[in-house]
């Protein structure tokens, strides 16, 4: 981050940087999980991409819904890098810390960058406050605070004197503080708030006290920062906006992204879908997004349990839709017999894990890529299937595709590799045109001449998919191993082989469709190669883009095809003197690569529910370097 | 595989398929798939429009020698498998065929919510009071000290009872046979298709390898008489080989006592009329068990609402009223911005 070679050592910074310095910004608001702090962030995110920035978020919330009031397991935070150049992560380190208690400040203050910029509202600081936050002392006096710029301001009280007017209580006028923060960070980085209003008058209507109070601390929040001779030290800041490539934008989640994506992929494939799942944090948005989509033909099915989820998908895929399942870590596990039916059966299954921390509950609202050894290899028997995984929210589009056209083209199961941080966070992202992808019409058979469920497509290995309802083809499929030659039941040792064969030639032999391996950044060939895949996609390009910037040769190899691996990858790797693999698990794609190459492969490696640093991967890559 | 398009008068052998039935000689289960043949080809059913859909255990098998569409799932799941064939095509005819080990122990939970849901399925629980294909450890109907391979002291567990597990689950429609009974199975079956909501049909299932005999109390010809009751709606509840017993209300005791008429000047107007459609001597009638009581035959209960799955399409044909949807369109809705 460049804010760092800022020449004014110690000064304010921030906000309060010369103009010409601030390319990007890291802003973190944090307070309680009641104070409105994740709404607070994504308005901010929604002004700042309307103003033509790039930006990257990090909403970081706890599992309890609503924690008891001022403590440090109730801090919900979010964070948003934006800036003038293309952002690739949600930041290393804040510049500036928006703490709405001290319980906020507890749990945020050491991530802050060394001379950064705290807002407080000082309304919360009491003294039962502070307590409860586990501060012995007031940390505004006792030099906790003594690397930050600190700026207090009674956010609090200001809320209410704004709110009260329109007949709201305390309670509810004091809800007006993160609208009031709103207002006051929108006039430092000169955003327009006209998105703010728009959403308060939707989500309210215009005569609702409430959207009149929130308006009133938006622009009082504005007006203070205008009036308060905040210049100097806490100056409006202009961010020029990027040169993105032409088209139209938005602000896209993963989640979003990754269900419009399973409807384009229906689309697509000329089918309509069932969506069976099971609520689990973090992938229930992908059930709640689809529900609104029945008019895309989609059947959504909240299911009595996981396993149900995919069984019903199944029955939906077997009987001619689209089967779909969406799930988190956990519930993929309770799924994994059921996949087992759809690979014997060779039914089309996607199946969506937004991983998340665990083993078991884990940590259900943090982020972690710790499922790929459960998408690969996690199955009872030789049970392969293919696996996709997407690297930022924008991109899970194109991966919710290409898990359609897999799953009809091969009729497979495929699993969709997402994770907490892709699914809550967001970016720009150019709106695709449906009519540049080219269409993957399913065929269904329906000509009784010399049919039986497995015969298969000598190229693809696919086998035939008759739905239920087509006369003359009547025929019995199950989990029980079928003959090859009429797909009734064999108990034969030779046909066995031959089947468990053929199901894994059929899968290995997707590595042919699918892209070769690429080089994200730098040479094919060279010292280092950074391997990485999914979320780790950003931290990884921009770290590898600076260390190539300092001159090291290094470069980036980002995996989305995790299973089967693109047909090139062994050859790839072997180009680089060192293999360098970053990802926030023990090791998995370290252990896939080792045990498909015979690499001798280091890792970096972090599990700590938070996203990958720019900074330990630049630390990795220069120690890998120097050993 | 039989592919040739069936003529249009469809025989019991047209809903048979060309496979090897592979239950041991003299299960129960081969009369309830005679049964079945006959009665779909009674019905006028097509087996293009019909399927089968099973979990594990011996009844599991049951879709293999149906020439229909069939889909042998894993255990228990056969009724969430089913439920993701209705959402795709309600229009199909859908059987599940289970067991009481597949149903009501690994499967309870996806039997409970297919049942609560009321989905159009028709719901066949083979009850032979064991577990066949893992070789006769007891199940969740085993009577109590019933001695298996897992319980060599003798079982210990309370049993559950289907019907009364049924009802419980708010099933609209209950009934019970007897794996021999050709002639009621066929009518079971047909009201069961016709009935659109969950159907739940408890099939008492003489296991002859595992569990032999254990149902002869009420089903051996000699006291097959004096021990069954067989319901029909509007039908006063007598039995017995000289058709003097019934079963009366106490209404002090709130509870069903078997009677003789002519004794205790008892005569047929005091007896309970069957009323399918009460969910209270629904209830009672599903509770009683023999030697105390007949074993209640027929369809038990038949009150029927709305399926879950002609709700679903309705609400998705409700949404797709205004138009398919246009996902271009979608997508730029909202906040967006131009660069050019
Ligand atoms: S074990 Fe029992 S239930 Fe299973 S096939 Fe043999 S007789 Fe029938």
């Amino acid at each position: 981050m460049n804010l760092q070679t800022n020449p004014n050592k110690g000064a304010p910074s921030g906000a309060a940087v010369a103009k010409a310095d601030v390319d990007s910004i890291v802003v973190r608001f944090a307070g309680d999980s009641g104070d409105g702090v994740q709404l607070l962030g994504h308005q901010f995110s929604q002004e700042t991409a309307l103003a033509g920035n790039s930006l990257a978020t990090f909403p970081d919330f706890p599992a309890e819904i609503r924690a008891p009031t001022g403590t440090t397991y109730g801090v919900s935070a979010f964070q948003i890098n934006f800036g003038s150049r293309v952002v690739k992560t949600a930041g290393d380190q804040p510049d500036v810390l928006v703490a709405l208690n001290p319980a906020a400040l507890a749990v945020n203050h050491k991530g802050l960058r060394k001379g950064g910029l705290v807002i407080l509202d000082s309304g919360a600081f009491k003294e039962r406050d502070i307590k409860r936050a586990g501060f012995d002392v007031d940390p505004r006096t006792d030099g906790t605070l003594k690397d930050f710029r600190v700026m207090e301001i009674d956010i609090s009280k200001m809320a209410l004197e704004v709110a009260k007017p329109f007949g709201l209580s305390q309670k509810e006028a004091l809800r007006a503080k993160n609208l009031w923060v709103l207002g006051l960070v929108s006039w430092m980085y000169d955003r327009e708030t006209n998105s703010t209003l728009d959403y308060i008058a939707r989500k309210f209507g215009v005569d609702d006290p409430i959207a009149k109070a929130n308006v009133a601390a938006l622009k009082a929040g504005h007006a203070y920062g205008e009036t308060h001779e905040l210049a100097g030290d806490v100056a409006p800041v202009q961010m020029p906006s990027v040169k993105f490539e032409p088209g139209t934008y938005r602000l896209v989640s993963g989640a979003d992204a990754l269900a419009w994506g399973l409807v384009a992929g229906a689309q697509l494939a000329g089918l309509e879908a069932v969506l069976a799942s099971y609520p689990i944090t973090p992938s229930s948005p992908v059930l709640h997004i689809l529900a609104k989509l029945k008019q895309f033909g989609i059947t959504t099915f909240q299911a009595e349990d996981e396993i149900a989820a995919c069984c019903a998908a199944i029955g939906a895929s077997y009987a001619g839709k689209l089967g779909i399942t969406a799930s988190s870590g956990p519930g993929i596990a309770l799924k994994t017999e059921a996949i087992g039916l759809a690979i014997g059966t060779e039914l089309p299954l996607v199946v969506v894990n937004t991983q998340r921390a665990g083993p078991s509950t884990g940590l259900p609202t943090k982020t972690e890529q710790s499922d790929l050894f459960l998408a690969v290899w996690g199955r009872n028997a030789d049970a392969p299937i293919p696996v996709i995984a997407a690297c930022s929210p924008g991109d899970c589009f194109n991966v919710a595709i290409e898990a359609v056209r897999l799953a009809t083209k091969y009729m497979t199961p495929v699993m969709i590799l997402s994770d907490g941080y892709i699914a809550n966070a967001a970016e720009p992202w150019r709106i695709p045109s449906m009519a540049d992808y080219a269409p993957f019409k399913v065929e269904f058979r329906t000509d009784p001449e010399g049919f039986h469920p497995f015969l298969r497509d000598p190229k693809t290995l696919a086998r035939v998919w008759a739905k239920p309802g087509t006369p003359g083809l009547m025929h019995r499929i199950g989990g029980i191993e079928k003959d090859y030659n009429s797909g009734n039941i064999s108990y034969d040792a030779s046909n066995h082989q031959k089947m468990t064969d053929t199901r894994a030639a059929k899968i290995n032999n997707i590595a042919n469709d699918i892209p070769e391996q690429g080089v994200e950044v730098g040479e094919t060939k060279g010292k280092v190669a950074v391997v990485g895949w999914g979320s780790t996609f950003g931290p990884i390009n921009r770290a590898v883009t600076n260390a190539r910037a300092q001159g090291l040769d290094v470069s980036h190899i980002h995996i989305r095809h995790i299973w089967p691996l693109p047909r090139n990858l062994g050859q790839l790797l072997k180009n680089y003197e060192k293999v360098l693999v970053a990802e926030m698990n023990n090791g998995q794609m370290l252990t896939l690569l080792k045990s498909q190459y015979l690499l001798d492969a280091k890792a970096l490696l972090k599990v700590s529910g938070q996203p990958l640093k720019i900074s330990e991967v630049e630390s990795a890559i220069r120690s890998v370097l120097a050993s | 595989m039989n592919v040739q398009t069936p003529p249009d008068k469809l025989t019991a052998k047209d809903f048979a398929s060309d496979q090897e039935v592979r239950w041991c000689p003299g299960c129960g289960d081969y009369a309830i798939l005679k049964s079945m043949h006959k009665a779909l080809a009674d019905m006028g059913a097509s087996p293009e429009k019909t399927v089968f859909v099973s979990g594990i255990g011996c009844s599991s098998r049951f879709p293999y020698y149906m020439a229909t569409y069939g889909f042998h799932t894993i255990h228990g799941r056969a009724p969430a498998v089913a439920t993701g064939v209705k959402l795709a095509q309600p229009d199909l005819d859908v059987w599940v065929v289970t067991g009481d080990g597949d149903a009501l122990s690994i499967g309870g939970n996806h039997l409970f919510h297919a049942l609560r849901r009321n989905v159009d399925l028709n719901i066949l629980l083979f009850n032979n009071e064991i577990y066949g294909l893992t070789k006769g450890q007891y199940s969740p109907t085993s009577r109590i000290g019933l001695k298996s391979p897992s319980t060599p002291m003798g079982s210990l567990d309370s049993p559950a009872q289907p019907c009364v597990f049924a009802l419980g689950c708010n099933a609209r429609f209950i009934a019970r046979g007897i794996d021999v009974q050709a002639k009621e199975l066929g009518e079971l079956f047909s009201r069961a298709r016709a009935h659109k909501g969950a159907s739940f049909v408890e099939l008492i299932q003489n296991c002859i390898v595992y569990n032999d005999g254990v149902f002869d109390g009420f089903t051996a010809k000699d006291v097959a008489a004096e021990m069954q009751l067989h319901v029909k709606h509007g039908q006063p509840m007598i039995y017995g080989k000289e058709r003097n017993k019934g079963l009366r209300l106490n209404v002090q005791a709130l509870q069903i006592e078997a009677v003789v008429i002519g004794e205790n000047g008892i005569t047929e107007k005091d007896l309970l009329v069957h009323d399918e459609k009460n969910r209270v001597l629904a209830g009672m009638l599903s509770a009683l068990r023999s030697p105390l009581f007949p074993e209640v035959l027929g369809v038990i209960y038949c009150d029927p609402a709305t399926s879950y799955d002609s709700a679903v399409a309705a609400q998705d044909a409700l949404a797709r009223a205004k138009g398919p949807g246009d996902l271009d369109k979608l997508m730029r809705a909202g906040n967006t911005w131009s660069v050019t």
